[in-house]
């Protein structure tokens, strides 16, 4: 189950590629908290402009293998390296390539919306921070809200100005920590919209997730993690292929409890607003 | 990198400055305690105190600045822990801006909450009879020390809010330096205390900054006490701030998961 790279980068307008190769790779990665050894190895690659998933439960390291590829963790052992750049030795390169989206919204409370973003775009030395917040405030529905204090955002909401905080300044790179943990079934629709749009637009995603379903809807690719070791690593076909085949056993499908409360409350994401119902048909299955 | 850092500091600054004039309360109950110290030492047990000829509370008042800031540095840690925890500390770190910027803006903003509670504490204390003849010379050195005090006590709230673990014990660490004024000339002249505890009031920090601001406000020669009382800042300052940067990089290395 090793990764190839044989995939060409999917490069969109205004993604800078330094080499030709992986967006991320990971070799030999390891990490220890005092007598803990959380990751003890770990190596994967994930091509430019592809979603990977991290899959693993909690304390599998997930977070900890973000964390150094994110330059907030130096590694003890093994190397790391973002668009070409290692993580070590040339962080402030990374740091300039990447964007996290950490596990808890990390937004601030007492700022309005369109303040979080108007800073971030700051700090990113962009022209226009303004309009950049607008065009954001747009596109993740949260015009309405954007004077208010983020203090008063829904759960959903939050997480939504969290993930378009990450792609000012169009990083090619976008790390999400556990994006859905934490969210009613309609947010959670709404932030995978979101994270299919980016790879769409050419942005490679890395991802942790605990939710298998998540991984299945989102992922290029899924690795697990497990012990501090990737224990597969390849697409949802590859492993399925794991398992024996499949056979083939008629059963009634009954709606999930899910579907029935996404049909009931409607699921396009409009805060408040009842929406139209789309019956049934949730994101299941169309990727 | 470090083309950046006036810039962020200032983007950031912008930032937690919003933060204090989004909750003036801040300032209020930073206030709140020194005020009525001030109220209960002036009317209540201020007849009993002997300080010469000058009214107590113009005796009192330099006394009572100290402990605005060590009240408000706690708001410092406070704002600087919740960073942490909720993670935007993280997403500035792994941002490509001037790290240390992050901190810097912190330490900035506590500057400036500080001095906003120091001007209201001395507004309410001209309210009570609070009269001084000093020159602008004058004032302007009592501003610098209580700049050099409030930046020395700041370092010291960064490593509180910088290794606390609960919100509590982000602003636990400032109750002894409330306190220590108490044990110093700030209410009261040392000479009326008994031997060991005279000896401690006499040689710790607070009596010679207290000292110092006093002398200036009556327009008395400072004496030695003023290099006294600065060489207690720098020397907290340096120590508070290494013992930040130690604090700081040990938080970076072990991330704050």
């Amino acid at each position: 189950m090793t990764t190839g790279r044989t995939q060409m980068p999917m490069t969109a307008t205004g993604v800078t590629t330094h080499v030709w190769g992986p967006a991320i790779h990971v070799q030999a990665l390891e990490k220890s908290y005092e007598d803990v050894e959380v990751l003890r190895g770990v190596d994967f690659d994930v091509a430019r402009g592809s979603i990977f998933a991290l899959l693993g439960s909690n304390g599998a390291g997930k977070t900890t293998v973000v964390n150094i590829l994110a330059t907030l963790l130096t590694a003890d052992a093994g190397t790391a390296s973002v668009s070409g750049f290692d993580v070590a030795t040339q962080a402030g390169d990374v740091r300039e390539s990447i964007s996290l989206t950490g596990q808890f919204a990390a937004v601030d409370d007492i700022l309005t919306g369109r303040e979080n973003l108007v800073l971030i775009a700051r700090l990113r030395h962009l022209r226009d921070p303004g309009g950049i917040a607008d065009d954001l405030l747009d596109r993740f529905a949260l015009a309405d809200a954007a004077t208010r204090r983020v203090s008063t955002y829904s759960g959903g909401m939050r997480r939504r100005l969290d993930i378009a905080m990450s792609l000012i300044g169009t990083p090619p790179v976008i790390f999400l920590d556990e994006p859905t943990t934490g969210l009613d079934p309609q947010a959670r629709i709404e932030v995978w919209r979101a994270v299919r749009e980016l790879a769409e637009h050419g942005t490679t995603v890395l991802l942790t997730t605990q939710h298998l379903d998540e991984a299945e809807h989102l992922a290029d690719r899924i690795a697990i993690l497990h012990r501090g070791r990737i224990i597969v690593d390849g697409t949802l076909a590859e492993l399925k292929g794991l398992l024996p085949a499949a056979t083939v056993e008629y059963v009634e499908r009954q709606p999930s409890l899910e579907d029935v409360f996404l049909a009931l409350v409607g699921d396009d994401g409009t805060d408040g607003d009842a929406g139209t119902d789309r019956g049934v048909d949730t994101d299941r299955g169309r990727r | 990198m470090t083309t950046h850092f006036i810039g962020d500091t200032g983007v950031l600054l912008g930032r937690s400055l919003r933060h204090v004039t989004r909750s003036l309360d801040t300032i209020i109950t930073t206030t709140i305690m020194p005020i009525a110290f001030m109220l209960l030492f002036v009317y209540v047990f201020g007849g009993a105190i002997d300080t010469g000829s000058e009214p107590y509370v113009d005796y009192l008042l330099p006394g009572i600045l100290p402990i605005t800031i060590a009240t408000g540095i706690s708001y410092t840690a406070f704002r600087l822990f919740l960073d942490m925890k909720s993670g935007i500390f993280a997403r500035f770190q792994s941002m490509p801006i001037a790290r240390s910027s992050v901190l810097w803006a912190h330490v900035l903003t506590s500057l400036v909450a500080n001095l906003l509670s120091v001007v209201v504490v001395v507004g309410v204390a001209l309210l009570m009879g609070f009269r001084s003849g000093a020159g602008v010379l004058a004032w302007l050195a009592v501003t610098g020390i209580l700049i050099l005090f409030t930046l020395a006590l700041t370092w010291i709230a960064v490593i509180a809010g910088l290794s606390a673990t609960t919100v509590d014990g982000a602003s636990a660490f400032s109750y002894p330096l409330v306190f220590l004024p108490f044990i110093s000339s700030a209410f009261v002249p040392t000479d009326t205390m008994p031997g060991p505890v005279r000896a401690f009031a006499e040689h710790q920090p607070v009596t010679s900054i207290v000292d110092t601001i006093r002398d200036l406000l009556t327009q008395q020669p400072v004496g030695t006490d003023i290099w006294i009382a600065l060489a207690w800042c720098v020397a907290i300052l340096v120590v508070a701030y290494t013992f930040a940067m130690v604090t700081y990089r040990r938080r970076i290395s072990r991330g704050s998961a």
